[in-house]
């Protein structure tokens, strides 16, 4: 008998929550900010739903209630994710190490 | 276009390469390429998306004007944004994930030909309950990020909301939303799936109203948490690796920082997350509270017994970020290192509105990372330091939670401020914290109280040393 593909998606995603885990507890506590901010920009990859929904429309109708929704789901995702990384971006540059000349 | 399999396997490159981006952030020395890492997963999957839809002859323009607009908006907002509006800004993000999942979950819905799920009324079993579950959550994440965003920008009143029968209400909504989820998935009636997106957007609503302004910590984490559950919910219905890995990268990295600041508080998950905390305390605390004496001083007694020690740790809080007090300690900082003074931060883990937001605050005064301690790491030092200069915090330094098992922050881990040879305490009057209990340090003998604003105090006392 064959696997459901589902099952081997649970895997992965059962042992992401594990790898999540593990790799979440290293990170130092003074960067949870950052680590808040940019794990909201990675989950805006949800925007590759969105661009299939967009996308979805044939040449006589762009436009359907589906891929309205499609759209309108690209900006607010693109919103995090561009906001996300380059807030993260901007944080991390104002992490400096002491000046040894001092 | 290409293949399903070579795009499978591209989606899963780029969920590597968000795992990545989080090991970066275990130092500030390998963060900002562990950004770059995610910048990269996240360009492969967009990419690879297009490619594979390969349907360029419609919508492509606008799929990439809307792109471009909200592209702007977002940076926009990121090099305009101030530091201390950090927790507005994440509750406001997490608010638009959740809204994008549950427009894709309605999109999916729509049109399920053009996700290969089927067709509308008859779509594959398993897509529908993973498709509402991530619709729901998507939703609750919203308008529960909402209310974070609203508390926190000072639009509605930080103080918890109680009403009564709240649980029992919050309840039967719950029990009802997976009763609407069976049912939808029985019947794949639309008007269900409309009716379980307004119920949930309804409890997002209702289970944050009772959470006061300092848990809010614990909320941005568990919405965190919630964002990246309803992204690999939707995950599921698309069949993409990116989009699973990642919701379970994120939803486990949101409940670790909601278990941090629990601890951090000593007070169980469902403890915060059933709220009102703060609210009855309040009331009791007042009546009680007797005339104790307080001394208070001044700029220029605080900069006299600073300048008479060899070693200061500085304990900032949530006030020193409204006051926007960061530059103006840093500046202080300075005069007294050119002293030969010794200083040192420490900071306690639910300080501020968020995890981490005192570090952030510090690191954009310019203050160096290896300056500034956790709790574990400084705690003991306050035995040895002269002056410990306490700015904006209250609760977090209250020796109460060492002392008195009535009190409600009993058992919370505290900074030992009060071993300190002397405290300054910056704060603009006596009135209770967060917790609304009186803060012991105020009346202890080596406690100097300093009455004024956070900011205008530490100017003054930079002045005067």
């Amino acid at each position: 008998m064959e696997i459901d593909p589902l099952v081997f998606r649970l895997s992965i995603f059962i042992l992401s929550i594990f790898v999540g885990y593990y790799v979440v507890w290293s990170v130092t506590p003074s960067l949870h900010t950052p680590l808040m901010s940019v794990t909201n920009a990675i989950s805006s990859v949800i925007i590759v739903g969105a661009i299939i929904a967009g996308l979805s429309g044939n040449s006589d109708s762009i436009f359907n209630t589906s891929s309205i929704f499609g759209f309108l789901a690209i900006s607010l995702a693109a919103i995090n994710i561009f906001g996300g990384f380059l807030v993260t971006q901007r944080m991390l540059a104002m992490y400096k190490k002491k000046k040894k000349d001092k | 276009m290409i293949s399903a399999n070579l795009s499978a396997i591209f989606y899963l490159i780029s969920g590597v390469l968000f795992i990545l981006a989080l090991r970066g952030l275990s130092s500030p020395e390998t963060s900002r390429q562990g950004n770059f890492f995610g910048i990269l997963g996240m360009v492969i999957a967009i990419t690879v998306t297009f490619l594979s839809v390969g349907n360029f002859s419609s919508g492509l323009v606008f799929v990439l004007i809307f792109l471009v607009i909200g592209g702007s908006i977002g940076a926009f907002i990121a090099y305009r944004i101030p530091m201390t509006a950090m927790p507005e800004l994440v509750a406001g993000f997490h608010s638009l994930v959740g809204l994008a999942a549950v427009f894709v979950a309605i999109a999916a819905f729509l049109n399920p030909a053009a996700f290969n799920l089927g067709s509308p009324g008859n779509i594959k079993l398993g897509s529908l309950i993973e498709m509402s579950i991530g619709a729901a959550v998507g939703a609750i994440t919203f308008s529960g990020s909402i209310i974070a965003f609203l508390k926190l920008q000072g639009i509605m009143s930080g103080s918890p909301i109680t009403f009564k029968g709240q649980h029992p209400i919050n309840a039967v909504i719950l029990i009802s939303i997976i009763v609407l989820i069976y049912l939808l998935c029985s019947t794949q009636s639309s008007n269900l799936f409309w009716i379980l997106l307004a119920v949930s957007f309804l409890i997002g609503f209702l289970i944050i109203i009772p959470i006061g302004g300092a848990d809010m910590p614990v909320v941005i984490s568990m919405l965190n948490s919630y964002s990246g559950w309803a992204a690999a919910g939707i995950g599921f219905t698309l069949e993409n690796t990116a989009l699973i890995i990642t919701g379970a990268l994120v939803g486990s990295s949101g409940a670790i920082l909601s278990y941090i600041m629990c601890k951090g508080m000593n007070r169980s998950f469902f403890n915060v997350i059933l709220g009102g905390f703060g609210a009855t305390e309040q009331s009791s605390g007042n009546k009680n509270k007797e005339q104790r004496p307080v001394k208070s001083g001044n700029a220029d007694d605080a900069a006299f017994l600073m300048k008479n020690a060899s070693s200061v740790i500085i304990v900032p809080g949530y006030g020193m970020a409204v006051a926007q007090a960061q530059h103006a300690l840093r500046e202080m900082v300075d005069t007294l290192k050119k002293n030969d003074i010794k200083v040192s931060y420490a900071i306690h883990p639910v300080a501020g509105r968020m995890p981490g937001h005192m570090n952030v605050l510090l690191a954009e005064a310019n203050v160096p990372y290896d300056e500034v301690f956790e709790l574990e790491e400084i705690n003991n030092d306050f035995a040895n330091a002269d002056v410990a200069f306490v700015i904006g915090a209250n609760d977090v330094t209250n020796p109460v939670a060492k002392t008195d098992p009535q009190s409600p922050i009993y058992g919370m881990p505290v900074l030992d401020v009060e071993k300190c040879k002397s405290v300054l305490f910056v704060k603009r009057s006596l009135s209770p914290g967060y917790a609304g209990i009186d803060n012991d340090l105020f009346y202890k003998e080596n406690t100097l109280m300093l009455f004024a604003d956070a900011k205008k105090m530490t100017e003054d006392i930079t002045k005067n040393l």
